[in-house]
């Protein structure tokens, strides 16, 4: 029964237009960044190494399609999960507002189950999107850009990656991209069962999203003991992919903290959802 | 093995401090057609919605099929169909999608072969693959009914059909009713604000009020009682109403218009009643009994209140 409504849930979100939205955005998104970079990244490249020239001297294309997707990754991750809870927020409250969720309770599929098949419809969709954004940043920037050697700019300092020591760390860094949007996900389905209109779980996730990144932001003693805790923060553990050496115990706490964040919300939507008086 | 479908003992749901359901007792016979009434806000939707468990009561038992809901509720709904208030489909999909969704869920999945025909049951042949937003009221009350019975279930359950359907539709969806019973021997729970439709079909019935039960039973005994309501069509309505208040005190005056009279009163008094009023010189036109579930069903809501 459980996989029967996935496949239920396939069925909706590929008939529903709102879910080629994401697709269609990060396709235009990537695109104008790949034109941008294209017409005018040389002289991007050139401004962020003038600063070293006087110490380095640089060989070889540095606006390679290893850099493209680098720089495309660390500019979308951060409008992703708009598009994500734009189709995840929807899948409980929306039926709630149009009433097929009490045609769906009447029959005998357990909450439980019918909740954990949007859960995966919804991680499916959110695995669609960032292999679809890994497609366009990757591969065709690799197409429109070559390969190269990877020049990354990190908090420590400026780390070049050997072209043939990078693909790994894009599987690793889409990977835990993928985990992190992921939460984001479960915590607009999450809020989906908490309401009964379309609307409100998008919103409220995005401005969780907002308030969590500014608190991590914010240099407020206050607020030191949980900006480790907010998923927020380990949105852009992907990053560490890319660091030498691999910060290990890093990205290891990230993938813990964001995998509990999803324990924790798809379990607190399990409990609220079979409670759940169906009176719309 | 018994032939009790559904039993509902001291059913009660309380939504903060409204208390919806109070004390909602009924039984459902294999076979029936069962009408399920009560005023707006008696506790009807509260107790159908209990009864599919979208709402968990808070007190009381249901059992469906000897088997307690709580406990049973995969194997009791995979038996069951049911429209509450009004068929919401995917309006994205097609009518033939929208079965074949709530069909994977029913525990028996249809074929497609069974989609069609069931669509063609319903009158729906030719628009299979139409979308559900281009369908009119009537037409989702049918497909409807078709997500009810694609799973072959024993007991339907129809709160408020009829809402919103023309004539014809009401008639469709109760020959519709009849035949389920009559030719596939099915259970229909009904719930309906039409009461002379609901006359038509019911066999059995319970009357909800204020989250109470008021009364239970078969609706030929009920309306079978000596109590009647009959309007008389008389000259010099005034007078009589004067002459009955003072000289039969025992009826009761419910209604009166320029030329009729609606009066409460028992099948004894009605000869009566007759010869008093022409001794007395009035001119009495037609007696016409009145004795419909509309006025039971009154009646009964008003004993309730004084009670």
């Amino acid at each position: 029964m459980l996989w029967n409504s996935v496949y239920n849930e396939f069925i909706k979100i590929t008939a529903k237009p709102r879910s080629y939205l994401g697709l269609l955005a990060i396709t235009v998104l990537v695109g104008v960044i790949l034109f941008a970079l294209k017409v005018d990244g040389q002289s991007m490249i050139a401004f962020v190494t003038s600063s070293f020239e006087q110490t380095l001297s640089f060989q070889g294309t540095l606006l390679n399609g290893n850099l493209v997707a680098f720089i495309v990754l660390q500019m979308l991750i951060i409008h992703i999960p708009l598009l994500v809870a734009l189709v995840t927020g929807d899948l409980v409250s929306g039926e709630a507002a149009s009433g097929t969720i009490r045609m769906l309770l009447t029959k005998p599929i357990s909450r439980t189950q019918l909740l954990l098949s949007k859960f995966i419809a919804g991680a499916v969709y959110t695995l669609c999107l960032i292999i679809w954004l890994g497609i366009l940043a990757v591969i065709v920037g690799k197409v429109l850009f070559g390969n190269g050697d990877l020049m990354v700019l990190n908090s420590d300092g400026l780390v070049i990656l050997q072209e043939q020591d990078v693909n790994w760390r894009y599987a690793g860094g889409f990977a835990v991209a993928f985990l992190a949007l992921l939460t984001v996900s479960t915590l607009s389905i999450c809020l989906s069962c908490f309401s009964n209109n379309s609307i409100g779980p998008i919103v409220v996730t995005m401005a969780i999203i907002i308030l969590f990144t500014i608190i991590g932001t914010l240099d407020v003693k206050l607020f030191d003991a949980i900006r480790p805790y907010l998923f927020t923060t380990h949105m852009a553990s992907w990053r560490s992919f890319f660091e030498e050496p691999l910060p290990l115990k890093e990205i290891i706490k990230s993938l813990i903290i964001l995998l509990a964040h999803q324990v924790i919300l798809i379990g607190l939507a399990l409990y609220h959802f079979n409670k759940k008086d169906i009176t719309t | 093995m018994s032939d009790k479908i559904i039993e509902v003992q001291q059913l009660a749901k309380r939504f903060g401090s409204f208390e919806a359901v109070k004390d909602v007792n009924f039984t459902v016979y294999k076979g029936d057609v069962f009408g399920f009434l009560g005023p707006n806000g008696a506790g009807k939707s509260t107790s159908i919605r209990c009864l599919l468990s979208l709402i968990k009561p808070d007190r009381g038992e249901i059992k469906i099929y000897g088997q307690t809901l709580a406990a049973n509720r995969s194997q009791i709904l995979a038996r069951t169909g049911s429209i509450i208030e009004k068929p919401d489909f995917y309006k994205y999909l097609s009518a033939y999608q929208n079965l074949a969704i709530f069909s994977r869920i029913s525990g028996a999945t249809a074929s497609a072969k069974e989609i069609y025909q069931m669509l063609d049951f319903v009158g729906l042949a030719g628009r299979e693959k139409d979308k559900v937003a281009g369908f009119s009221h009537g037409m989702k009350q049918r497909l409807g009914i078709a997500q009810t019975l694609l799973h072959k279930p024993d007991l339907i359950i129809l709160d408020e059909p009829t809402t919103g359907l023309d004539p014809q539709g009401i008639i469709d969806i109760r020959n519709l009713i009849l035949r389920l019973r009559d030719e596939q021997g099915k259970t229909v729970v009904l719930s309906s604000h039409l009461l002379a439709e609901m006359e038509l079909i019911a066999n059995r019935m319970v009357i909800i009020n204020k989250g109470k039960t008021v009364v239970e039973g078969e609706v030929s005994k009920l309306l079978s009682s000596d109590d009647l309501v009959v309007q008389l069509e008389i000259d010099k309505v005034e007078s009589a109403k004067n002459y009955l208040k003072n000289h039969l005190p025992q009826l009761e005056i419910i209604d009166s218009t320029a030329t009729h009279l609606e009066l409460a009163i028992t099948k004894s008094m009605l000869p009566e009643l007759n010869k008093s009023l022409v001794q007395q010189g009035f001119s009495i036109y037609a007696i016409e009994s009145k004795r419909k579930l509309e006025d039971y069903f009154i009646k009964m809501l008003k004993a309730d209140v004084v009670e």
